[in-house]
């Protein structure tokens, strides 16, 4: 708790200091490659109906996600707090080699958990953070993925609170995290919003995918008083959801307390949580930012489950129809895209924001395709 | 006075500090988590502490993490707690339950308070609910007439220490040092500092957990805390034991090392 208000008051001071907001914004201009640009993608949306399609294109920042924007944000923090070793989660490996990447730059110790099975899953993301100096610690218990890579991060926290930061990936988990995530974010939107409206006007529709939420809370913030444009989040079906093998938790969970937030979590009727399933390790966390879950309460935003599959043919489309290989995280909002197109006809314009390049997800989607040998476990 | 404070304040009256010791339902099964249970009161222990396994138990360490996923895996429930809870207290100790937030919150908190205070439970300690976002919990609990422990650790200021106190009945929970649960070579000084500043923040009993491991240094937090609490140390000698049978013996000579270290015979 100690740890939680001393990284509490120290946001609340470094948001009002324009110190803190010129240096973060000087990173962003000079290290990530702010602003990222939009794409208007026309082959890929005859797909979607015919609808205009325009894409805000996180993944060309630097490390290849919007991971970045939040890292560099905590980061400077924990400068700021005068500690010297930062430990993070991670589950696809984005957000781990986003924060050792803002850990060699800022000359911090860097320590990053990742599920023993994603470490197999993403192994070229584990050398990524090695060579750029973190330790990446295979955990090993619960059901070794995402959610117990957070068990163990908070386990490290509350052991050396006096010389570590937890860097959290993610608009979920106790406060500050879900403020401080969205408010790093949130320059997603705030350009997004200017952009299209320099392309002739606001979007019907925004289209983020929604795993913890931290992408698609940046984006959708900067239009929640647009109430003429309809925030759309998607999250992984996985199989299905009436399978029980998906992470679609909105959709699919119910109110419950994981990891220090009141939101939607997958659990069965003891409260235990239950595990989550998606071809993309970014999405396979069994909650979810609790600002999604109250924006899903009041009707603001709402929710889709995409499966595998429709991802996978999401992903499919883009590579072939723009040349761009989209994360299978955003492919998840491709595909909601394409679904929000197909209904809505070719006046619509829809935002959506690629989250992350694919890369890294190169193996996942040959296997998927049948280039490799072996089907996607 | 509740079954909790009467049995600290009789410790008291003897002179000493009082042995509470942990074990999670359903390791290696529910009957046999029950018979070892049954069997550190028969050993001294003055309290026993039911844990309830939870997929996600962020302040506990690998040999507790390691009992509850075995004993999730067994199909465990949270109402088998209840089952322990009688068992403890026919035994002749107040038993009370260690149990993560979700699991409750799902059951119902008031149909969780009211089922455990039938069952003749004396207490719930919630290691990640935080009384300041706890008041549904204390009020179903007060109703039900059962105590809800909150916990204290050194870093904690000394707001937090005073809310903690004011919010909390039975005893205050204090961590010793700053992590997990699990054994430590050394239990330090931190804790007899955070002890000493629970008693200013007003706390009447202060009970002491995290990282006592042997007789030696249960004898040293007996000094200066209310009760010494013992959860890793007697999960690993049901881990460490190849039948229920071994680990229920080894389990008993551990928590009369534990006894006597508490009466400062060590």
């Amino acid at each position: 708790m100690a740890a939680l208000d001393e990284l509490s008051d120290a946001y609340d001071k470094a948001r009002v200091d324009p110190g803190f907001q010129e240096e973060l914004d000087r990173l962003a201009r000079d290290y990530s490659g702010r602003p990222s640009i939009v794409t208007e993608v026309p082959r890929f949306a005859q797909h979607a109906g015919g609808a205009r399609v325009v894409l805000k294109r996180e993944d060309l920042n630097h490390t290849g996600s919007h991971k970045i924007n939040n890292v560099l944000g905590q980061a400077l923090l924990t400068k700021r707090i005068g500690k010297t070793r930062v430990i993070a989660e991670t589950g696809a490996g984005q957000h781990g080699v986003a924060t050792a990447t803002a850990a060699a730059l800022m000359d911090l110790e860097c320590v990053v958990y990742m599920g023993e099975e994603d470490t197999h899953r993403q192994a070229l993301n584990v050398a990524r953070m090695e060579l750029l100096g973190a330790t990446v610690i295979p955990v090993t218990s619960g059901s070794r993925t995402l959610k117990d890579a957070i068990n163990e991060a908070y386990r490290d926290w509350v052991a050396n609170v006096e010389t570590t930061n937890y860097v959290f990936g993610t608009a979920a988990g106790p406060h500050p995290f879900p403020t401080m995530v969205r408010d790093f974010q949130r320059v997603i939107g705030v350009e997004a919003r200017a952009q299209m409206l320099a392309l002739g006007g606001l979007p019907d529709a925004v289209i983020a995918c929604v795993g913890g939420g931290s992408n698609a809370i940046g984006i959708f913030d900067a239009f929640l008083d647009d109430a003429e444009v309809r925030l759309i989040g998607c999250e992984a079906a996985g199989d299905g959801v009436e399978t029980g093998r998906h992470a679609a938790t909105i959709v699919g969970g119910r109110p419950g307390v994981l990891h220090g937030s009141r939101s939607y979590i997958l659990q069965d009727e003891e409260g235990q949580t239950q595990t989550s399933h998606s071809i993309s390790a970014g999405l396979d966390y069994p909650g979810v930012g609790p600002q999604h879950a109250w924006l899903a309460e009041i009707g603001r935003a709402e929710y889709w489950a995409v499966t595998d599959a429709e991802a996978m043919e999401a992903f499919r489309l883009l590579c072939r129809t723009e040349g761009i290989i989209p994360a299978i995280e955003s492919a998840h909002a491709l595909a909601g895209a394409m679904r929000y197109g197909t209904e809505a006809g070719p006046g619509a314009t829809i935002l959506v924001n690629l989250s992350g390049r694919g890369d890294k997800d190169v193996e996942t989607a040959a296997r998927w395709f049948g280039m490799l040998p072996g089907a996607h476990g | 006075m509740s079954a909790v404070t009467e049995r600290l304040a009789a410790a008291k009256a003897e002179g000493r500090s009082a042995l509470i010791g942990y074990l999670p339902i359903g390791f290696p099964t529910v009957e046999g988590s029950i018979t070892a249970m049954t069997a550190m009161v028969e050993a001294g222990a003055d309290l026993v502490e039911v844990g309830i396994p939870y997929t996600d138990p962020v302040l506990d360490g690998p040999v507790i993490q390691h009992a509850a996923e075995a004993s999730l895996a067994g199909g465990t429930r949270v109402k088998d707690a209840f089952t322990a809870v009688r068992a403890i207290t026919e035994a002749g100790a107040p038993a009370v339950v260690m149990t993560y937030y979700n699991p409750i919150l799902q059951y119902g908190l008031e149909r969780f308070a009211t089922d455990l205070a039938t069952a003749g439970g004396a207490g719930v300690i919630t290691p990640d609910l935080t009384p300041d976002v706890g008041g549904d919990w204390i009020a179903a609990a007060s109703n039900a007439g059962i105590d809800r422990i909150f916990l204290v650790a050194p870093s904690s200021t000394p707001e937090r220490l005073h809310l903690t106190v004011a919010a909390t009945t039975g005893f205050v929970y204090a961590a010793s040092l700053m992590g997990v649960t699990g054994e430590r070579s050394a239990v330090g000084e931190a804790a007899e500092r955070l002890v000493a500043r629970t008693r200013e923040a007003g706390a009447e009993y202060v009970c002491v957990g995290l990282g006592v491991s042997t007789g030696v240094q249960a004898a040293e937090v007996a000094r200066y805390a209310d009760g010494v609490i013992v959860g890793s140390a007697f999960v690993r000698t049901l881990v460490d034991s190849p039948t229920l049978e071994d680990g229920v013996i080894a389990l008993k000579a551990k928590v009369a090392e534990m006894a006597q270290g508490v009466r400062g015979q060590q």
